[in-house]
């Protein structure tokens, strides 16, 4: 076997032999990438669950105050675009280029209406001054500190996770053009299976991230 | 150059010129040099940290310096060693250049994430350097909250800004050497044939993959709360300071490791290359890298016996504490009878890892009397842990280090070091060392504080002795760095395989062709098999 | 210069006991590494290399001998482990006879005082042969408290107390170090711990100008905060009584039960409605801010002081009274 036989292509690497090679190590590297942003989001799941168990009803008084409507709202949209994701994959795969872009454009579309109701929200707890700092106030409880403990955990967490989605949304954009430029066909769709791969990450953050900031003791208000 | 007519051989070194050359290459040897030119600048700046804060523990009084400096020198010494030196160094050089070359690939699975990893430890290192140029830091390297939080003055969001991006060169270079070990090994290389080297790199990648991202988090909250009051870890909002120590040591622990399993994979190349024998117990030195690696991040709490954790929760930290230290004694008994009816020769690369074996046992050893709770108390925080750390760090890893760069000195550069030079350093240097720290295990017993500026009288002697040997082991140091740029252009011209030694990397040219391999090595024994080799050296001659 | 300890000095009932079992590790320290360098140089010169073309025999892995140099140390590791956890668990249980010492850490001193009111600064004067608890914050970064002679360290953390506890043996002077990195002047935190014979201590006491023991401080406290109007001793104030209170079992309104101990008691006066005694209604307004570190240990000595009352427990009853609605509508 002649070591340097094949020129290189973006669907086959210099340092790769074979197509498939290629397209197995894309893909585990993105899981090993995913491997550590759970470590990443671990560390701030982590001080949650504690703080959460240290102060049970103060967590559950400040985490009542965040509108469930508007989080289950933003929960369905994120879905969506879980899904509007997986159909640009298959698109991919069966090689149809506009379907690709269509589908695509919707995921970041949905994504930037996610980003927007998140903006929206934060902006409500801006008038009602739960932002945490010397300016912070909660209503009807007398212990401010762990209530500032919930919403500077509210706001680390929620807002790692929107930079996140914009980070995807970088993403999505660079796919959108390269589509357009015909780089993407049947045999060669990696980026856009591991961008896939990316986008359901960061969703299912979410679904760890609604319960656990909008739902949980809930009924103790 | 005399020799120059006689080889035009192209290589990877000639292959292309300029400096666009360099800074846009993916060929990984390229960015191994890369990285090597890197990480000695930020070794020669802690070194001078170092030089520092030895001068002015020379005396009781701090009159050479103000405590505000003190404590700014001994943070940026630990900065700049521990994150830009240490963690880099031989995974992101020796690694780099050899990992992909020993299981007989091109290069690594994503060449141009590579380059990426170089510019964000650069970027990184630019961060700390503003940061240093501008007034400096002075939490500790442990940036211990509400210290670095709310309490200190000086630089420390840019400091920390910087670390959490060379992290994200430390996070991709694991996740690279991961995706290489498992997708690109040659046709033949199994697992069970890889040479150790690599076994401790997969071990190591683990760690950076798994920790770092940690740590990561855990400066971006202390960033919060500097910048947005985003209060995690304040104590005055129910916050819990000692939380932090917790996320902190999650990562900090198993960086030991990131900094000691690369010494260790070199140390089992140089062993068995010079004395020309399998390494005893391949199977037992290969789990035991990955075993370190996994018990590395269940032992984190033996760093806060004392920090008001529960009692409980110590004992449990300790006992776990101690099953590391049965696969460290596994490699040291390993490689020991590995010399056992050898062929022992004294070149200067086994040199190195005799001092590698004996610092590091003294390292380990001591890492038991920290492991162990009564004794902890009293000698934590104190000159006994810098002592013991140093033991591992530079007794171990950078002893490795350098071990390996003399080792593929002629691999890498194509010309050979100078030998009687090489001697006199290595030896230079572990003297120079156990002096430097031998007395500081004392210091620590009798109750001497680190990070103290100024100290009682009685502690006087040993601190006179620590800095006698620190001057020995700066001159250590520097005898490498002079004869090794020296060789470049009047180094004898290495052979393919100077050592005899076994692994892929040696069955290619000096240096080897850009693309590492004129063909496609194809494995068809265990690693370390000398009958083989010894055919063709006796050939080559 | 010219002085070279090598040991440092043992006064303390625990320092004999660490530097046994550093007798241990260091005797099976100095066998390993013995072992090792001698068959690392015996076999490196036993073994060298003669000729270029020499080509060892190989020699097959022991698994006997594997197994061998795994359970050894292993076993030894678990003797270190079980020894080391003994001493830790003992000097994590404060006798109960023990006198009592309050130490306030900030940057960058030690305040320290007696229950009989005497205050220090970087100085503290124990008698000989008794047994010294110390309870211990910090009114900003971590600190630790470490007696080298003693072999004790424990890190004083801002926001709750720690305790460490030792009992001296040998009169002196001693060195108390910070020993957790704590900002500018972290090497100037240090003092002296003076261990007396009891007579000396006695005399020393009470040559101090000290004013009112900390009980009476703390009693002082509680009037100037109005403490007493809602804590009244026979229990008709809409507050419980303190009497006899503590290291009781308090039973809260969410049903848990917990023991009255000192970080009870400083959490009630800095964050008064996170644990609200049963049958109770959370009126009582923080004192965060209006009551120094030292305050509140005197406040805790007090309480201490209020002792046994018989009858006097859980009392009912809900008045607001004017000072403490004032401070709640602050708010």
């Amino acid at each position: 076997m002649a070591n340097q036989a094949h020129e290189e292509t973006l669907a086959l690497r210099e340092q790769f032999d074979t197509e498939a090679q290629q397209k197995d190590a894309s893909t585990l590297g993105m899981w090993i990438f995913l491997v550590t942003e759970i470590m990443f989001f671990g560390g701030m799941f982590l001080a949650y669950t504690i703080y959460r168990s240290t102060y049970p009803e103060i967590f559950a008084v400040c985490s009542s105050s965040l509108n469930v409507y508007i989080g289950a709202a933003n929960t369905v949209v994120l879905l969506c675009s879980s899904f509007t994701m997986v159909l640009a994959v298959r698109s991919a795969q069966l090689g149809r280029q506009r379907a690709i872009v269509f589908n695509l454009i919707l995921t970041l579309a949905l994504g930037f209406v996610f980003l927007g109701v998140k903006a929206y929200e934060w902006n409500e707890k801006f008038v009602e001054h739960h932002i945490p700092g010397p300016g912070f106030h909660f209503e009807g409880i007398a212990q401010q500190g762990p209530a500032q403990l919930f919403f500077s955990l509210y706001f680390a967490m929620t807002g790692l996770h929107a930079l996140h989605m914009l980070i995807g949304g970088g993403i999505l954009t660079w796919l959108i053009i390269r589509t357009k430029q015909g780089a993407f066909t049947a045999e060669y769709m990696t980026p856009v299976d591991v961008a896939g791969l990316y986008w359901h990450f960061v969703d299912i953050i979410w679904i760890f991230l609604f319960p656990l900031l909008y739902l949980i003791d809930r009924h103790l208000k | 150059m005399i020799t120059a007519a006689v080889q035009e051989r192209e290589h990877y070194l000639n292959a292309s010129y300029g400096i666009k050359s360099w800074l846009l290459t993916k060929d990984h040897k390229r960015i191994g040099l890369l990285y090597l030119a890197t990480i000695t600048l930020f070794f020669f700046l802690g070194g001078a940290f170092a030089t520092l804060i030895r001068i002015e523990l020379l005396t009781p009084q701090g009159d050479l310096v103000s405590s505000e400096t003190y404590n700014k020198l001994f943070t940026m010494h630990g900065v700049t060693m521990i994150f830009f030196f240490l963690i880099p160094s031989i995974p992101a050089t020796l690694g780099n250049f050899f990992l992909p070359m020993m299981i007989g690939a091109r290069d690594l699975a994503f060449p141009r994430l590579n380059l990426l990893s170089w510019y964000l430890l650069v970027v990184g290192g630019l961060f700390s350097l503003f940061a240093m140029l501008a007034g400096g830091v002075d939490t500790g390297w442990t940036f211990y909250t509400p210290y670095s939080t709310s309490y200190s003055n000086t630089w420390v969001i840019a400091t920390a800004v910087g670390i959490f991006i060379a992290g994200f060169s430390s996070i991709l270079t694991g996740l690279n050497f991961i995706v290489t070990i498992h997708r690109m090994r040659a046709p033949g290389m199994t697992w069970f044939r890889m040479p150790l080297f690599v076994w401790a790199h997969y071990a190591t990648s683990l760690i950076q993959v798994l920790g770092t991202p940690v740590l990561a988090v855990t400066l971006l909250l202390v960033l919060c709360e500097r910048l947005f009051h985003i209060g995690i870890f304040d104590p005055a909002l129910g916050g819990d300071p000692v939380l932090f120590q917790h996320l902190f040591w999650f990562y900090s622990h198993p960086a030991v490791y990131i900094m000691i399993l690369p010494a260790m994979g070199v140390v089992s190349e140089i062993i068995s290359t010079f004395s020309r024998k399998p390494i005893f117990g391949y199977g037992f030195v290969a789990f035991s890298s990955v075993s370190i690696a996994v018990l590395g991040f269940l032992v984190w709490g033996h760093h806060m016996f004392v920090s008001t954790q529960s009692v409980y929760a110590g004992m449990v930290f300790s006992f776990l504490s101690y099953f590391v230290a049965i696969p460290s004694a596994i490699k040291v008994f390993n490689w020991t009878a590995t010399l056992y009816k050898g062929s022992i020769s004294f070149a200067t690369p086994m040199l190195y890892a005799f001092g590698f074996i004996g610092l590091f046992t003294m390292g380990g050893l001591t890492g038991l009397f920290l492991a162990c709770l009564g004794i902890d108390v009293h000698v934590t925080d104190t000159y006994f842990v810098v002592a013991h750390f140093h033991y591992i760090m530079v007794g171990g890893a950078i002893m490795g280090f350098l071990g390996g760069l003399h080792f593929w000195w002629p691999k890498m550069t194509g010309r050979m070091y100078p030998e009687g030079w090489a001697k006199l350093s290595a030896l230079t240097i572990f003297l120079g060392f156990n002096l430097t720290f031998f007395p500081q295990f004392i210091l620590g017993y009798l109750g001497m504080p680190r990070r103290y500026h100024v100290y009682p009288e009685e502690f006087q002697v040993l601190h006179v002795l620590s800095t006698a040997g620190a001057s020995v082991l700066a001159v250590g140091y520097m005898i490498p760095m002079i004869y090794l740029i020296w060789s470049l252009r009047y180094g004898q011209i290495a052979v393919a395989n100077p050592w005899g030694a076994t692994g892929l990397e040696w069955k290619t040219a000096s240096p080897p062709p850009l693309h590492n391999f004129d063909e496609t090595p194809i494995v068809t024994h265990e690693a370390y098999d000398y009958t083989t080799v010894m055919e063709e050296v006796i050939e080559v001659g | 210069m010219g002085k070279l300890p090598l040991f440092p000095e043992q006064a303390s009932t625990f320092a004999p006991d660490v530097d046994h079992l550093l007798f241990f590790l260091l005797a099976v320290s100095v066998f390993f590494t013995v072992v090792i360098f001698s068959a690392i140089f015996y076999f490196a010169i036993r073994y060298r290399r003669r000729s270029e073309q020499e080509l060892p025999r190989h020699v097959h892995t022991g698994m006997a001998l594997e197994i061998v140099w795994s359970v050894i140390p292993f076993g030894l590791t678990m003797i270190m482990f079980t020894w080391g956890a003994a001493i830790f668990f003992k000097e994590s249980r404060p006798p109960e006879d023990a006198l009592p010492i309050y130490v306030v850490a900030k940057q960058w001193m030690w305040k320290l005082q007696h229950m009989e009111g005497q205050r220090e600064i970087n100085e503290l004067h124990v008698p000989l042969g008794r047994t010294v608890k110390l309870t211990m914050t910090s009114e900003d970064v971590i600190h630790s408290f470490f007696v080298p002679a003693f072999r004790t360290k424990q890190d004083v953390v801002p926001g709750r107390y720690s305790t460490t506890w030792w009992k001296p043996t040998k009169a002196g002077k001693y060195h108390l170090f910070c020993a957790e990195y704590c900002g500018t002047k972290h090497s100037g935190m240090i003092g002296w711990i003076y261990v007396m014979e009891p007579q000396d201590y006695q005399k020393w006491l009470s040559g101090g100008a000290a004013s009112g023991s900390m009980a009476e401080n703390g009693a002082k406290l509680f009037q100037d905060l109005a403490c007493s109007n809602c804590h009244k001793a026979d229990g008709s104030g809409r507050c419980p009584s303190l009497v006899g209170l503590f290291g009781r079992d308090v039973k809260l309104s969410d049903g848990k039960v917990i023991k009255a101990d000192e970080a009870y008691i400083r959490e009630s006066i800095l964050q008064p409605n996170a644990k609200i005694v049963a049958g109770f209604q959370p009126v009582m307004p923080t004192f965060q801010g209006l009551v120094t570190e030292e305050g509140v240990l005197s406040l805790i000595e007090y309480v201490k002081s209020l002792g046994e009352k018989p009858g006097a427990g859980a009392a009912t009853g809900a008045g607001a009274t004017p000072a403490a609605k004032s401070a709640t509508e602050k708010r």
